[in-house]
């Protein structure tokens, strides 16, 4: 349904287009980090394209799964003008998780991309305001990581400022 | 030694008080929840107002997070059900539905699913859609202080639940839908009882109209609070009535359609002001849809098998598990190692009751998912709260919230 928007893709982007993938009816666009906000305003933007709805964002740890680099941010578009839909991988390396946020594109990736910070500790550049967001501040460790054991403790937060 | 006024009233006599003194116009902050009866439990929001004006406003959840990705990680496919049934609790069928189409997706079993089962999970997604506006609807306007219309919507949804009771054997955390099917078949009288609660529920939601849609206390509460334009809207990712409010007509059944949605007749409804009012509109008139949704389905369903006939993901008959030592064995591996999904991933979305649900999830081939995200409505649209609550009173929060229809288990994970 929508190979267009690959074909579109990989015209506009070349070889900075990593790979793509068709499964499941989903499609897939693996990109750098240096091109994610390129590519990413030319799907919004481009009347062909016309991506104007933020639909997820998440990550995958591929620790377990033994594949480089560790980690692959996920971020999920669909057109309301033309019904398709695109998914954007960004792989990231376990030293640097560090990528643009695509939160002045669409308003809508503003909690998604905190959520994201909050599980896995990925860090979105140029983000408005980067906290966490399900856990409190003094959560140690990230722990939608698969290194993060299931039965963790966390230590006892004591707040002095609330005598 | 003070007078006894000043001692009672903690200060002097009004007359007392020092007239020039400038009125203080510095911003003032406060806490909202999360214990307030209007954040139903589980939200706190860090108000900074000016008089009764919000200026900005910090919503933050979090209080019901339950690790619902992480435990699904370490459940078979089959134990993540009843974690699904507690993600949006008050249109459990849905979510078990969204779920179940997702692992089937990832089967590629998408289009052999018995076309009874389909049936069954429409009629059941269908109830689960009325008792999710029911609540929404009734909760909301119980906050505003029409209490009768709340008893009456609520009065409704328990016919609902009795029903889907008697059908699973939980009042509201079914764990009814299976991978392939649904977990047993229809009881004999259900489709003779929901036609007579259908039947009841039209002049229930008559007399809640009624009660409702033009009283003046209730307009003027809702009327122009909160609105959205259809370009911010999406921009902020808002699905469901909430964006139907603001004139976009994007409903996943019509738009992406699935299951056996393409078989029925019903109409999208789409507000012009998207305000709190028009998502009031919008959600009722939604309640008729569903209704006439489920009219057709009892009407087309077809007999037949109930979950699909394929060893890899049914559990075998228990007359065989306890009589023949291959179904016995079957059982235990699909017990203990859970069904095998092959390695792959796909994204799955279905209309929820609060907009599109989607499960992503991510399979290393084993019986439980190497990943398994939620996208959940109801976080989005919370995500988009702040920006609707500036310039809007204090009191204008409990009708915004409530019409958001946040519900805490799906928002928090």
């Amino acid at each position: 349904m929508s190979a267009k928007v690959l074909e579109a893709l990989k015209k506009k982007l070349g070889d900075k287009l990593l790979a793509t993938e068709s499964a499941h009816t989903d499609d897939t666009a693996v990109i750098d980090r240096a091109t994610l906000v390129d590519a990413a305003t030319f799907l919004r933007d481009d009347p062909e394209m016309a991506f104007d709805a933020p639909v997820f964002v998440t990550c995958i740890d591929r620790l377990d799964l033994g594949l480089e680099p560790r980690f692959e941010v996920c971020f999920q578009l669909r057109s309301t003008v033309h019904r398709h839909r695109v998914r954007l991988k960004v792989p990231l390396q376990e030293k640097d998780p560090v990528l643009p946020s695509l939160t002045p594109l669409w308003p809508g990736f503003n909690w998604q991309e905190r959520e994201t910070f909050d599980m896995y500790g990925i860090q979105f550049d140029g983000h408005p305001d980067l906290r966490r967001i399900y856990l409190y501040e003094e959560f140690v460790g990230y722990p939608l990581r698969k290194d993060y054991p299931k039965d963790k403790r966390q230590p006892l937060v004591r707040r002095d400022d609330l005598d | 030694m003070a007078d006894t006024k000043t001692l009672v009233l903690g200060h002097k006599n009004a007359e007392d008080f020092d007239r020039d003194e400038p009125i203080p116009n510095e911003l003032m902050t406060i806490n909202m929840g999360p214990s307030h009866p209007a954040m139903h439990g589980t939200v706190r929001i860090v108000l900074t107002v000016d008089g009764e004006r919000v200026e900005a406003a910090d919503v933050q959840p979090g209080y019901l997070h339950r690790c619902f990705e992480k435990e699904a990680e370490y459940a078979t496919y089959t134990q993540i059900f009843p974690y699904t049934d507690r993600l949006n609790y008050v249109s459990p069928m849905l979510n078990n539905v969204g779920f179940a189409m997702a692992v089937e997706k990832l089967l590629d079993l998408t289009d052999q699913i018995p076309e009874r089962a389909e049936y069954i999970r429409v009629l059941v997604g269908e109830i689960s859609r009325i008792t999710d506006h029911l609540t929404c609807v009734g909760a909301s306007v119980m906050e505003l202080g029409a209490f009768t219309a709340f008893l009456y919507a609520l009065k409704a949804r328990e016919w609902f639940y009795e029903l889907l009771e008697e059908l699973s054997g939980a009042r509201l955390t079914h764990a009814y839908v299976r991978v392939g099917g649904v977990v047993k078949d229809l009881t004999p009288d259900f489709k003779e009882r929901l036609s007579h609660i259908l039947d009841k529920l039209e002049p229930v939601i008559v007399e809640m109209e009624g009660l409702l849609t033009e009283n003046k206390v209730f307009y003027d509460r809702m009327v122009d609070v909160g609105p959205f334009t259809a370009e911010d809207a999406i921009a902020h990712g808002l699905t469901g009535p909430v964006l139907r409010a603001c004139g976009v007509d994007y409903d996943v059944r019509k738009d992406f359609p699935y299951s056996v949605y393409d078989r029925f007749e019903f109409d999208v409804p789409v507000g012009t002001r998207g305000d709190c009012y028009d998502r009031y509109l919008v959600r009722v008139f939604e309640l008729r849809q569903s209704i006439r949704i489920l009219r057709q389905a009892m009407q087309q369903i077809p007999e037949g098998p109930v979950v699909i006939d394929d060893p890899r993901v049914a559990l075998p008959q228990k007359k065989s598990t306890y009589n023949t030592i291959e179904a016995m064995i079957r059982h235990f591996k699909h017990i203990m190692d859970g069904i095998r999904v092959p390695a792959g991933e796909a994204y799955t979305f279905i209309e929820g009751g609060n907009g599109e649900l989607g499960f992503f999830i991510k399979s290393d081939g084993s019986g439980r998912p190497y990943k398994c995200y939620v996208r959940s409505p109801s976080f989005v649209q919370l995500s988009s709260v702040s920006k609707t609550m500036h310039g809007h009173l204090i009191s204008d929060i409990v009708p915004i919230f409530g019409m958001i229809n946040m519900i805490g288990g799906e928002c928090d994970k």
